[in-house]
């Protein structure tokens, strides 16, 4: 199979948009014609998971394209960096050491890239619409653009998205096409109450479960309950996306792709089906905390993916409630522009004193900002549960918002009611 | 042993065959610093493929192995060239950056990677038709030891 060119693309290729641009369309040529794409197709938006470094090679890579005269060709959203631009004081890392982190933020917006740094660009101005074509990077926002929205991007990552953003152009492959998006795994619920309550736990765990049973292949779920919000979702799908390479994922009456079974597998016999049992979700919950309830806590850390207005005010009024005054540093990842809306609307005045830190431009478990990692931290985030035992080295205890708030009044894991 | 294969990216190299039973991920499996394989999960741990003709069955795992895999080519604790049984687009794209920023070639060739065994001469070279050649020559048992 070998991959065609339209004039416009050749155009880009031989330098007719400058050599930036001729790098990012040659390298984009030589990415399809490895995964057996035949044409490219245009996108109209992309998000750029370049802001993490890596190396120098991500730093020469982005300069060099600056050299060349490149900018975006669609409207493309950063995610987040190694530092927190907003509040530099809270980093504990030399200005030394900061510097090529900052520079590689810093180049990304002068190729035109808006300056966002955050992991859910779909909690901005740039979220997609249904049917869209995207280059995405960043795994949790893979999926929900796939699977909450429907909109349509593959698993991009270092290097590439970029290049998609530069050429507004994606190999037409893989999940941008219809007959790829078809679900091949069935999960049903089994052996739950008729009427099952719609936790934050329960999605979390399923997101565990079919993340580790699928690999890179499509599930679908028959028996969830509607979600409270799009929130339960995007746990749902960053947790699939930490355990596993999901992609897009279904759920039957909840997903756009999937108003029933016949429609998310588009009338194909699912290839396997498994059953999630509460055994199941119990165990995957379990398996979250590395020690047992009633254990001393050192922090708590919520936000990843970036926390959502809707639960930046679930938040505060656990904060209000609760009033925890042990100085257990509760910190929130999330995106500036939701920052800036909470400090505008004056919803962070009386704060003071509850130990909320606010995080935004990154993720408290990519970067050095927690003080105190010799102890357990508390999380509402499957996600950040999953990876901070193995970047941070801690110990770490999952729970809702409000068993998070509580722990902090409390200075131990507890759960249940206020 | 002349094999025929496929260059996703172009280049010469010669180097001696370091062969993986499995795919590797290069983020979170490779020490950037030593060429040294970290990933405990992986049956060659502890092999380095500094210098190297890397052949493995294909690729494996994250994203960001593009920059470790581009990183590792530019500080020289990366293969020389690497052999694929199946085409893997975050090596093409690694070895596409590490050529255009610092001029150095990894070549990735796709082929029949059977019959390569782990101490084998590889020359990588381009054939008339523009594909790549890849010459094995197998080093004899007692020349090991």
């Amino acid at each position: 199979m070998t991959l065609k060119l339209n004039a416009e693309d050749k155009a880009l290729l031989s330098g007719d948009a400058g050599e930036g641009a001729a790098l990012a369309m040659r390298i984009l040529a030589a990415f399809s014609e490895a995964i057996g794409a035949e044409t490219l197709l245009p996108i109209s938006g992309a998000h750029i998971d370049g802001c993490l470094y890596h190396g120098a090679a991500n730093v020469d890579f982005v300069e060099r394209l600056l050299e060349g005269n490149a900018r975006v060709r669609v409207p493309t959203t950063l995610n987040v960096g190694s530092l927190d631009l907003i509040h530099p004081e809270i980093m504990r890392i030399s200005t030394e050491d900061a510097s090529p982190h900052k520079r590689l933020m810093v180049a990304h917006e002068a190729l035109g890239c808006l300056p966002s740094f955050t992991c859910a660009p779909y909690q901005t101005l740039f979220r997609p619409r249904f049917g869209d074509q995207v280059a995405w990077g960043e795994s949790n926002a893979i999926v929900f653009a796939n699977s909450v929205i429907g909109a349509r991007t593959n698993r991009y990552g270092d290097f590439i998205d970029l290049c998609c953003a530069i050429t507004g152009k994606a190999p037409a492959w893989g999940l941008h096409l219809d007959q790829n998006r078809r679900g091949q795994l069935l999960y049903t619920l089994k052996g739950f109450p008729t009427s099952i309550e719609p936790t934050d736990a329960l999605f979390t765990a399923v997101g565990l479960i079919i993340g580790k049973k699928s690999g890179e292949r499509i599930p679908v779920i028959d028996g969830l309950p509607a979600p409270r919000d799009e929130d339960q979702l995007k746990a749902l799908g960053a947790s699939a996306a930490a355990s596993g390479a999901v992609g897009l994922f279904h759920i039957v009456g909840v997903t756009p792709e999937a108003p029933s079974i016949e429609a998310a597998f588009q009338g194909l016999p699912p290839e396997e089906t498994f059953e999630i049992t509460p055994a199941d979700v119990e165990t995957a919950l379990r398996h979250l905390s590395t020690v047992a309830d009633g254990a001393p806590i050192v922090a708590v850390c919520l936000g990843t993916p970036h926390f959502s207005r809707p639960e930046w005010e679930r938040l505060l009024s656990c904060l209000s409630e609760v009033r925890p005054g042990r100085n257990i540093p509760i910190y929130v990842n999330t995106g500036r522009a939701t920052l800036e809306g909470l400090e505008k609307d004056g919803l962070l005045a009386g704060m003071d004193g509850f130990g909320l830190q606010p995080v935004a431009d990154t993720c408290t478990y990519v970067t050095s900002i927690l003080q105190d990692l010799k102890g357990v931290i508390m999380t509402n985030s499957g996600k950040w549960a999953y990876y901070a035992p193995g970047n941070l080295g801690c110990e770490v205890s999952f729970g809702t918002i409000a068993d998070c708030v509580q722990s902090a009044a409390l200075g131990r894991v507890a759960r249940g009611a206020i | 042993m002349i094999k025929a294969g496929r260059f996703y990216a172009e280049g010469a190299a010669k180097g001696t065959a370091v062969v993986l039973s499995e795919p590797l991920s290069f983020y979170g499996g490779v020490d950037s610093e030593t060429g040294k394989i970290i990933d405990h999960a992986h049956p060659e741990l502890g092999r380095c493929i500094t210098g190297s003709v890397l052949v493995m069955p294909g690729g494996r795992g994250s994203s960001s192995s593009s920059s470790v895999l581009a990183e590792i080519i530019r500080k020289g604790t990366g293969p020389v060239a690497i052999v694929l049984g199946a085409p893997d687009p975050i090596m093409v794209v690694a070895s596409l950056v590490a050529e255009s920023l610092y001029g150095l070639r990894c070549p990735i060739v796709v082929c029949n990677i059977a019959g390569i065994s782990d101490g084998d001469e590889v020359d990588i070279d381009r054939a008339e038709d523009g594909g790549a050649e890849v010459h094995v020559q197998s080093v004899p048992a007692n020349a090991l030891s």
